[in-house]
């Protein structure tokens, strides 16, 4: 298991656009890839859920990957997070 | 008995069985029971095929013209389609519940949206509405088929909300007595249709007459006065058939004109010609005695169709009306899509503004092979006949330097094809921008003829969209602006040696007749069954008084 925390910048927060693509990447990995704000939280797969979390600009949350290939997704979460919120 | 009033498009009287559209077009979703779990599923992934298939052409589309950031909603959408969480909902509730896919479809949108529309983040809330349209979509695509086309077995009078222009097309017009709309203005599809085919229309009589029609009821419509009647009593049936008497009359008085001259009482003579919509109006043409075709709309070629019309469809098209017109000018007008006539097909987009948008010559010069396509069957069908071609929403001389060059290269490739074609083809252009009507002095010189289309003019010159029933009393048709735009196209048309015509629905308005006679106004060009009475109008004015 692999854990990371990160602090959105971008204003609008994980909204529908950066939803989606969080979701297209997350697919990409076998792992399970969880993102956990306020105590709740939900797989990045699910793209619905996701945006239903309402995470906003200056939210901080803790992405949890786990599974065969967490080392690849994890780097790649981060870079993803880094990129684009 | 129940009375409702809207306007009246054209006069006349109907009484008959009502058809209504509108609740099929809003049908709410039924719960219906099911027994076959999988067959439903398999129902839902067809739909989503289906829809993912819709969601990436409009996804390529809005990409190639609106760029990416703003194509991506539709990934989403197609995202969403996928979501785990959305589909195990919707197996769910067909699996515990036992029922059918719309409905677990519907009651999933509404669970989900009601999720982001409890959101306290306002752009958020606003997903609400993806949820909606992902799941209309769905159910659309499990429904579509049997909602396309609007049908009736027997003659009946049409009662809907209103129509678009591609459902008017598709009505079977054998079958229709008379058309009552809630919404619409007296320039829409419909009352344009109603006046082609002399039946009676009422439009615009509000909401409440939908809650209150059904299938099958009787009702009787007065044209004349815009009053519908649902279950009309005995006294109301018995004025209703006392005035379609009187009509019949005045009709068969206005026959006796026919043969006669288009001349006022002082000696000064105009063309009055018809506008059409497709071959199927060439009898009424003929039998009201118009002096020729000042308007033939061919983009009725491309509603009526799925995919473009060819160059041999359109020919055929062209040459029998020019053949049935037997010498007499026949004006066609180029494909005239876009802003209220839409087809799927053109792949045009939706538009913020249609009527101000990609449309009509617009068209024609962004894709050229469309363009040259008609072109060459106008050329060729023109031996047939006296052809006259016009372009519609013309704003700058360059626009029509740029069509005749157009022309001139279609020429060029039929001869060397050895494809005959006329000499004397006839160019004209619109004049229903106002652009075109203040610049007429440098167009008039460009062209053999203009045809005023009034509605847009008046439409582009008083900013008020026709198809606003809310806007009407602000629509003043003889709008001074309107009239002086006219005069101007008129008097610089006559110096460059070119002639005028009129062909929106002003030209049919009797109490315009006599200013548009005083403008030099050559032609005017209205529906046929206008025809007759026009002349009647004109044998009846003398310029001298």
């Amino acid at each position: 298991m692999k854990q990371f925390n990160y602090t959105i910048k971008d204003e609008v927060g994980i909204h529908a656009r950066p939803a989606g693509m969080l979701a297209k990447t997350a697919k990409g990995f076998q792992s399970e890839i969880l993102i956990e704000k306020d105590g709740r939280s939900v797989n990045a797969t699910k793209l619905m859920m996701l945006m239903g979390m309402g995470i906003k600009c200056g939210d901080t949350v803790t992405v949890t990957v786990t599974g065969a290939d967490e080392e690849a997704a994890t780097s790649a979460m981060q870079a993803f997070f880094a990129a684009n919120l | 008995m129940l009375k409702f009033t809207g306007k009246g498009v054209y006069g006349a009287i109907a009484v008959g069985r009502a058809s209504v559209f509108f609740q099929k077009k809003k049908a709410k979703i039924r719960r219906t029971g099911i027994a076959d779990v999988e067959a439903e599923f398999a129902r839902v992934e067809a739909a989503k095929e289906k829809a993912t298939q819709q969601l990436s052409e409009i996804y390529e589309k809005a990409l190639r013209e609106v760029g990416e950031t703003n194509a991506q909603i539709f990934e989403i959408h197609m995202m969403m389609l996928e979501d785990e969480d959305y589909n195990e909902s919707i197996r769910n509730i067909i699996e515990t519940q036992l029922v059918n896919a719309e409905y677990a479809i519907s009651l999933t949108a509404n669970n989900f949206s009601s999720m982001f529309a409890a959101m306290d983040d306002a752009y958020m809330q606003a997903r609400a509405a993806d949820v909606k349209d992902i799941s209309d979509r769905l159910i659309t695509c499990m429904t579509a088929d049997c909602e396309k086309t609007i049908h009736s077995d027997q003659p009946s009078i049409i009662c809907n909300d209103d129509l678009t222009p591609s459902e008017t097309v598709l009505l079977d017009k054998e079958k229709i007595l008379a058309f009552v709309t809630a919404y619409g203005s007296s320039n829409s599809h419909t009352a344009i249709l109603a006046r082609t085919m002399n039946i009676p229309a009422v439009i615009g009589v509000g909401e409440e007459f939908l809650s209150n029609i059904k299938d099958g009821d009787m009702i009787a419509v007065d044209g004349f006065t815009g009053e519908v009647f649902i279950d009309p009593d005995q006294q109301t049936l018995e004025q209703m058939e006392c005035k379609q008497k009187e009509a019949r009359e005045k009709k068969e008085l206005l026959k006796r004109l026919k043969g006669k001259e288009n001349i006022t009482l002082d000696g000064q003579k105009i063309n009055i010609y018809a506008n059409i919509s497709g071959v199927e109006d060439l009898g009424a043409v003929l039998a009201n005695d118009a002096g020729g075709i000042g308007l033939f709309r061919s983009e009725f070629l491309y509603l009526e169709g799925t995919d473009f019309p060819t160059e041999q469809q359109q020919f055929e098209a062209y040459k029998k009306v020019l053949v049935s017109m037997a010498g007499k000018k026949v004006i066609i007008r180029t494909l005239d899509i876009g802003a209220d006539k839409k087809v799927d097909y053109f792949d045009l987009g939706e538009e913020e503004n249609p009527a101000l948008g990609l449309r009509a010559i617009r068209i024609c010069l962004t894709r050229p092979e469309i363009f040259k396509t008609q072109l060459r069957a106008l050329f060729r069908a023109s031996v047939f006949g006296r052809l006259g071609i016009m372009f519609p929403m013309i704003t700058s001389v360059s626009e029509l330097e740029k069509i005749l060059e157009i022309c001139s290269e279609v020429k060029c490739e039929l001869q060397e094809g050895g494809i005959e074609f006329s000499n004397d083809i006839e160019i004209g252009i619109m004049i229903e921008t106002p652009a075109a009507a203040l610049i007429s002095e440098k167009l008039a010189p460009m062209v053999d003829f203009f045809s005023v289309g009034t509605n847009d003019l008046i439409q582009y010159t008083l900013a008020c969209d026709r198809q606003n029933p809310r806007l009407e009393s602000f629509c003043d048709t003889h709008h001074e602006a309107v009239l002086r735009l006219i005069s101007l196209s008129a008097e610089n048309a006559h110096k460059a040696g070119a002639w005028i015509g009129i062909c929106g629905e002003l030209a049919a308005d009797t109490s315009l007749t006599e200013a548009f006679l005083k403008m030099g106004i050559d032609e005017l060009s209205v529906s046929p069954s206008f025809v007759l009475k026009l002349r009647n109008t004109v044998r009846n004015i003398d310029l001298r008084s």
